[in-house]
Protein backbone atom coordinates (compact mmCIF):
# COMPACT_ATOMS: atom_id res chain seq x y z
CA UNK A 1 0.00 0.00 0.00
CA UNK A 2 1.45 3.33 -1.01
CA UNK A 3 1.32 6.31 1.31
CA UNK A 4 -1.09 8.05 -1.09
CA UNK A 5 -3.51 5.12 -1.01
CA UNK A 6 -3.26 4.88 2.77
CA UNK A 7 -4.09 8.58 3.11
CA UNK A 8 -7.10 8.28 0.79
CA UNK A 9 -8.52 4.97 2.06
CA UNK A 10 -7.21 4.77 5.63
CA UNK A 11 -6.60 8.18 7.20
CA UNK A 12 -9.30 10.21 5.50
CA UNK A 13 -12.26 7.89 6.33
CA UNK A 14 -11.06 7.75 9.93
CA UNK A 15 -10.89 11.54 10.03
CA UNK A 16 -14.34 11.77 8.47
CA UNK A 17 -15.75 9.42 11.13
CA UNK A 18 -14.25 11.53 13.91
CA UNK A 19 -15.59 14.68 12.26
CA UNK A 20 -19.09 13.14 12.38
CA UNK A 21 -18.64 12.31 16.08
CA UNK A 22 -17.40 15.84 16.83
CA UNK A 23 -20.36 17.35 14.94
CA UNK A 24 -22.81 15.25 16.97
CA UNK A 25 -21.20 16.58 20.15
CA UNK A 26 -21.34 20.10 18.72
CA UNK A 27 -25.10 19.80 18.06
CA UNK A 28 -26.03 17.97 21.29
CA UNK A 29 -23.38 19.28 23.70
CA UNK A 30 -25.34 20.28 26.83
CA UNK A 31 -23.06 23.16 27.84
CA UNK A 32 -21.25 25.85 25.91
CA UNK A 33 -17.89 24.41 26.99
CA UNK A 34 -18.74 21.08 25.31
CA UNK A 35 -19.45 22.92 22.09
CA UNK A 36 -16.21 24.91 22.33
CA UNK A 37 -14.23 21.69 22.75
CA UNK A 38 -16.09 20.15 19.80
CA UNK A 39 -15.19 23.15 17.62
CA UNK A 40 -11.54 22.84 18.67
CA UNK A 41 -11.63 19.14 17.81
CA UNK A 42 -13.13 19.93 14.39
CA UNK A 43 -10.24 22.33 13.83
CA UNK A 44 -7.74 19.60 14.70
CA UNK A 45 -9.52 17.17 12.35
CA UNK A 46 -9.37 19.85 9.66
CA UNK A 47 -5.59 20.09 10.15
CA UNK A 48 -5.40 16.31 9.79
CA UNK A 49 -7.43 16.41 6.58
CA UNK A 50 -5.23 19.09 5.03
CA UNK A 51 -2.05 17.22 6.00
CA UNK A 52 -3.42 13.91 4.66
CA UNK A 53 -4.49 15.60 1.43
CA UNK A 54 -1.05 17.21 1.11
CA UNK A 55 0.48 13.73 1.29
CA UNK A 56 -2.11 12.18 -1.04
CA UNK A 57 -1.63 14.70 -3.84
CA UNK A 58 2.06 15.32 -3.06
CA UNK A 59 1.68 19.09 -2.62
CA UNK A 60 4.01 20.47 0.09
CA UNK A 61 2.36 23.89 -0.11
CA UNK A 62 -0.68 22.51 1.73
CA UNK A 63 1.39 21.81 4.84
CA UNK A 64 1.64 25.59 5.33
CA UNK A 65 -2.16 25.72 5.25
CA UNK A 66 -2.25 23.16 8.07
CA UNK A 67 0.27 25.25 10.00
CA UNK A 68 -1.84 28.39 9.59
CA UNK A 69 -5.00 26.58 10.74
CA UNK A 70 -3.12 25.25 13.78
CA UNK A 71 -1.93 28.71 14.80
CA UNK A 72 -5.30 30.42 14.26
CA UNK A 73 -7.37 27.59 15.75
CA UNK A 74 -5.42 27.98 18.97
CA UNK A 75 -6.46 31.62 19.17
CA UNK A 76 -10.10 30.71 18.56
CA UNK A 77 -10.17 28.19 21.38
CA UNK A 78 -8.43 30.59 23.79
CA UNK A 79 -10.90 33.36 22.94
CA UNK A 80 -13.82 30.95 23.44
CA UNK A 81 -12.45 29.94 26.85
CA UNK A 82 -12.00 33.59 27.82
CA UNK A 83 -15.61 34.47 26.99
CA UNK A 84 -17.03 31.38 28.68
CA UNK A 85 -15.03 32.28 31.80
CA UNK A 86 -16.32 35.85 31.73
CA UNK A 87 -19.95 34.95 31.01
CA UNK A 88 -20.41 32.16 33.55
CA UNK B 1 -8.09 36.30 34.96
CA UNK B 2 -4.36 35.68 34.62
CA UNK B 3 -3.39 32.12 33.69
CA UNK B 4 0.23 31.07 34.02
CA UNK B 5 -0.20 28.18 31.56
CA UNK B 6 -1.71 30.43 28.88
CA UNK B 7 0.87 33.16 29.48
CA UNK B 8 3.78 30.73 29.11
CA UNK B 9 2.25 29.13 25.99
CA UNK B 10 1.66 32.55 24.46
CA UNK B 11 5.30 33.47 25.03
CA UNK B 12 6.34 30.33 23.08
CA UNK B 13 3.76 30.67 20.30
CA UNK B 14 4.05 34.40 19.63
CA UNK B 15 7.58 34.39 18.09
CA UNK B 16 6.70 31.29 16.07
CA UNK B 17 3.63 33.00 14.65
CA UNK B 18 5.60 36.16 13.82
CA UNK B 19 8.29 34.16 12.01
CA UNK B 20 5.60 32.34 10.03
CA UNK B 21 3.96 35.65 9.09
CA UNK B 22 7.25 37.08 7.79
CA UNK B 23 7.85 33.83 5.89
CA UNK B 24 4.44 34.16 4.22
CA UNK B 25 5.19 37.81 3.39
CA UNK B 26 8.58 37.05 1.82
CA UNK B 27 7.49 34.22 -0.43
CA UNK B 28 4.25 35.86 -1.50
CA UNK B 29 5.45 36.69 -5.02
CA UNK B 30 6.04 33.14 -6.17
CA UNK B 31 3.81 31.00 -3.95
CA UNK B 32 0.63 31.29 -1.90
CA UNK B 33 1.06 33.97 0.75
CA UNK B 34 1.71 37.68 0.62
CA UNK B 35 1.26 40.81 2.65
CA UNK B 36 -2.41 40.33 3.50
CA UNK B 37 -2.25 36.86 5.07
CA UNK B 38 1.11 37.68 6.60
CA UNK B 39 -0.37 40.73 8.30
CA UNK B 40 -3.35 38.72 9.56
CA UNK B 41 -1.11 36.00 11.02
CA UNK B 42 1.04 38.67 12.70
CA UNK B 43 -2.14 40.18 14.15
CA UNK B 44 -3.00 36.73 15.54
CA UNK B 45 0.34 36.72 17.38
CA UNK B 46 -0.51 39.99 19.14
CA UNK B 47 -4.09 38.84 19.74
CA UNK B 48 -2.75 35.82 21.63
CA UNK B 49 -0.49 38.12 23.66
CA UNK B 50 -3.41 40.43 24.49
CA UNK B 51 -5.59 37.48 25.57
CA UNK B 52 -2.87 36.00 27.75
CA UNK B 53 -1.28 39.05 29.40
CA UNK B 54 -3.76 41.84 28.76
CA UNK B 55 -4.02 44.55 26.13
CA UNK B 56 -1.45 46.83 27.81
CA UNK B 57 1.27 44.15 27.50
CA UNK B 58 0.36 43.50 23.86
CA UNK B 59 0.58 47.24 23.13
CA UNK B 60 4.01 47.36 24.76
CA UNK B 61 5.13 44.33 22.71
CA UNK B 62 4.05 46.11 19.51
CA UNK B 63 6.09 49.22 20.56
CA UNK B 64 4.40 51.56 18.05
CA UNK B 65 0.76 52.60 17.96
CA UNK B 66 -1.21 50.37 15.53
CA UNK B 67 -2.78 53.47 13.93
CA UNK B 68 0.71 54.67 13.02
CA UNK B 69 1.41 51.25 11.44
CA UNK B 70 -1.67 51.74 9.26
CA UNK B 71 -0.45 55.11 8.02
CA UNK B 72 3.13 53.94 7.42
CA UNK B 73 1.86 50.87 5.55
CA UNK B 74 -0.37 52.87 3.23
CA UNK B 75 2.43 55.37 2.60
CA UNK B 76 4.87 52.54 1.74
CA UNK B 77 2.37 50.93 -0.64
CA UNK B 78 1.75 54.28 -2.34
CA UNK B 79 5.47 55.07 -2.54
CA UNK B 80 6.21 51.71 -4.19
CA UNK B 81 3.94 52.74 -7.07
CA UNK B 82 6.23 55.63 -8.00
CA UNK B 83 9.11 53.22 -8.70
CA UNK B 84 7.45 52.49 -12.04
CA UNK B 85 6.87 56.20 -12.73
CA UNK B 86 10.55 56.95 -12.05
CA UNK B 87 11.55 54.33 -14.64
CA UNK B 88 9.23 55.92 -17.22
CA UNK B 89 6.60 53.18 -17.03
CA UNK B 90 2.97 53.27 -15.77
CA UNK B 91 2.23 53.72 -12.07
CA UNK B 92 2.73 50.55 -9.95
CA UNK B 93 4.81 48.74 -12.63
CA UNK B 94 7.11 46.36 -10.78
CA UNK B 95 10.81 47.25 -10.77
CA UNK B 96 13.24 44.50 -9.78
CA UNK B 97 16.83 44.89 -8.65
CA UNK B 98 19.31 42.69 -10.49
CA UNK B 99 21.20 41.64 -7.37
CA UNK B 100 20.01 38.71 -5.29
CA UNK B 101 19.87 39.35 -1.55
CA UNK B 102 20.61 36.29 0.61
CA UNK B 103 17.56 34.76 2.37
CA UNK B 104 15.14 37.38 0.99
CA UNK B 105 15.85 36.66 -2.68
CA UNK B 106 15.08 39.19 -5.39
CA UNK B 107 14.02 42.58 -4.11
CA UNK B 108 11.95 45.16 -5.92
CA UNK B 109 9.01 47.51 -5.61
CA UNK B 110 6.40 44.66 -5.34
CA UNK B 111 8.15 43.61 -2.13
CA UNK B 112 7.88 47.17 -0.80
CA UNK B 113 4.19 47.16 -1.75
CA UNK B 114 3.67 43.86 0.09
CA UNK B 115 5.43 45.17 3.20
CA UNK B 116 3.09 48.17 3.06
CA UNK B 117 0.04 45.88 2.82
CA UNK B 118 1.43 43.81 5.70
CA UNK B 119 1.81 46.84 7.97
CA UNK B 120 -1.59 48.27 6.98
CA UNK B 121 -3.42 44.98 7.66
CA UNK B 122 -1.56 44.54 10.95
CA UNK B 123 -2.41 48.10 11.98
CA UNK B 124 -6.09 47.88 11.03
CA UNK B 125 -6.76 44.54 12.69
CA UNK B 126 -4.88 45.46 15.88
CA UNK B 127 -6.60 48.86 16.12
CA UNK B 128 -9.98 47.11 16.00
CA UNK B 129 -8.91 44.29 18.32
CA UNK B 130 -7.34 46.50 20.98
CA UNK B 131 -10.28 48.92 20.92
CA UNK B 132 -12.75 46.07 21.34
CA UNK B 133 -10.83 44.43 24.20
CA UNK B 134 -10.23 47.70 26.04
CA UNK B 135 -13.94 48.54 25.95
CA UNK B 136 -14.81 46.17 28.79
Amino acid sequence: MTIEAFMLWGAMPALAASAVCATIRLLKGPSLADRAVAVDLLGAICIGFVAAFALAVDEPMLVDVALAIALIGFLGTVAFARYIERGA
Amino acid sequence: MFSLILSTTARAIMPLTLVFSVYLLMRGHNAPGGGFVGGLIAAVAFAIASLADGVATARRALVVDPRRLMAVGLALALASGFGGVAAGQPFLTGQWAEVMVPVVGKIGTPLVFDVGVYLAVLGVSLTMLFALSEED
